[in-house]
């Protein structure tokens, strides 16, 4: 009976682990729909800057600011966007995958790399992989604020203003729905214009410029940090939802093997308990025959 | 009947107004700007303070918004203010008392910080005063 009873234990102690996964699955679910709120909340601010920015872009201005002109790639910058926590599956692995790999192919050509790290698993992960870290941001909870991020987009920002990064990417999850969340790397500055806003756009010549007030470069200098922190504000809570649903996915995959485990562990008590059994019965009657 | 153009107002939380207008009176900072169907293309930023919409039917809508941008296109405007609300959300009393208090703290004056700070705030709460009281001019004309 003794092999019986340490499967008995160990069954106990696999169903108590699914009741903390089964409990952590739902908590997810519901985390994720308020985080899913927050980031719809925000889409259509981002989303119209976007597209502001990019008339802006294709305008042929006077004063051509930096962030708008194309230089010399020697060192990129990238603002890293991850979970605080872990259990969420691939998720954070995926995203750094997808840094290094870029990042590599940024190094094969002799450009030099920066990073920022926004949550605690991508600031453990730099500081193991040895990219040179210029600033670090944790703990921004389940709501992030927009004002909690200006420091580190601003490290990025100047840097990038005295000319020691000549480009700027933000790498965060992208939210496709529940199931799937797509390690993204965009670019933010220099602006790149994107054709996939332009649903509304006609044709019109070449060289047209804004009417500014007060001034073009206090202006656009303003309007387009705003539009980096938009954007960064936006990756961050993007990233936010798919934390939560990819914590959800992984909790229900291992509540669902902790069930299938449980009912293999079951079969297997079933069948020593019942060889017990029949061992039993048949000492007592082979003892029986020979009285 | 006049022109419409599509205008689009975002803040940082949602999503406020989205649909064809008339006109729009927004606070710019060098002042007021009436922006018709055809305007050139202009980009400024805005001033806390009222936001009138003229949809096309003929009714009025005010917002205030606490600063930000706004962008004309030729068939488009955005509206992209760092928070908005519905002029008949704001509260008069509330906006009232906000000015006194700015005011109050203006002419004590205690260092260049606080002044600056109170300066700020006066500006902010007498535009939304303005914002009301072009509220009910709009209602009262209907």
């Amino acid at each position: 009976m003794a092999a019986a009873k340490e499967i008995k234990t160990q069954i106990g102690s696999i169903k108590n682990t699914q009741k903390i996964t089964s409990a952590m699955e739902m908590v997810a679910a519901s985390k994720m729909r308020k985080a899913q709120e927050r980031m719809q909340a925000s889409q259509p601010y981002a989303k119209q800057i976007r597209k502001v920015v990019g008339h802006v872009a294709k305008a042929n201005p006077e004063y051509r600011h930096p962030y708008t002109l194309d230089r010399e790639v020697k060192r990129v910058g990238y603002i890293v966007v991850s979970s605080d926590r872990g259990l969420a599956g691939g998720l954070n692995v995926n995203l750094f995958k997808a840094v290094v790999k870029d990042a590599k192919a940024w190094r094969d050509k002799g450009v030099e790399t920066d990073f920022v790290a926004i949550g605690s698993k991508a600031g453990t992960f730099f500081r193991k992989y040895g990219g040179n870290l210029l600033a670090a941001k944790s703990g921004l909870g389940e709501a992030p604020e927009a004002k909690d991020l200006i420091g580190s987009v601003k490290v990025m920002l100047d840097a990038f203003d005295d000319g020691t990064l000549d480009r700027l990417y933000v790498v965060s999850n992208e939210f496709v729905n529940t199931m799937t969340q797509k390690p993204t790397v965009r670019q933010l500055v220099p602006l790149v214009t994107s054709d996939e806003d332009d649903d509304d756009e006609q044709p019109r010549p070449d060289s047209w410029d804004y009417l500014y007030e007060p001034d073009a470069q206090a202006l656009l200098d303003k309007l387009l940090k705003r539009y980096v922190e938009s954007q960064v504000y936006q990756a961050v809570v993007e990233n936010a939802a798919c934390e939560q649903a990819a914590r959800m996915i992984a909790m229900k995959n291992a509540t669902d093997n902790a069930g299938n485990l449980i009912d293999e562990l079951q079969l297997v008590y079933n069948k020593a308990r019942q060889a017990a059994i029949t061992q039993e019965i048949s000492e007592i009657v082979s003892g029986a025959a020979a009285v | 009947m006049a022109k419409s153009f599509h205008c689009e107002i975002v803040s940082a939380e949602q999503s406020i107004f989205s649909g064809e207008v008339n006109q729009l009176v927004a606070a710019g900072m060098m002042g007021d700007l009436g922006i018709m169907a055809g305007h050139t293309p202009l980009l400024t930023e805005l001033k806390p303070g009222p936001l009138r919409v003229l949809g096309e039917s003929g009714d009025e809508q005010v917002y205030y918004v606490n600063g930000g941008f706004l962008e004309v296109q030729p068939d488009l405007v955005s509206v992209l203010a760092d928070s908005a609300v519905r002029a008949r959300d704001l509260d008069e009393a509330e906006a009232e008392s906000a000015r006194k208090e700015a005011q109050r703290e203006l002419n004590e004056q205690k260092s260049d910080l606080d002044y600056s700070r109170a300066a700020a705030e006066l500006a902010e709460a007498v535009a939304k005063l303005r914002t009301l009281d072009q509220l009910r001019r709009a209602s009262g004309k209907r």
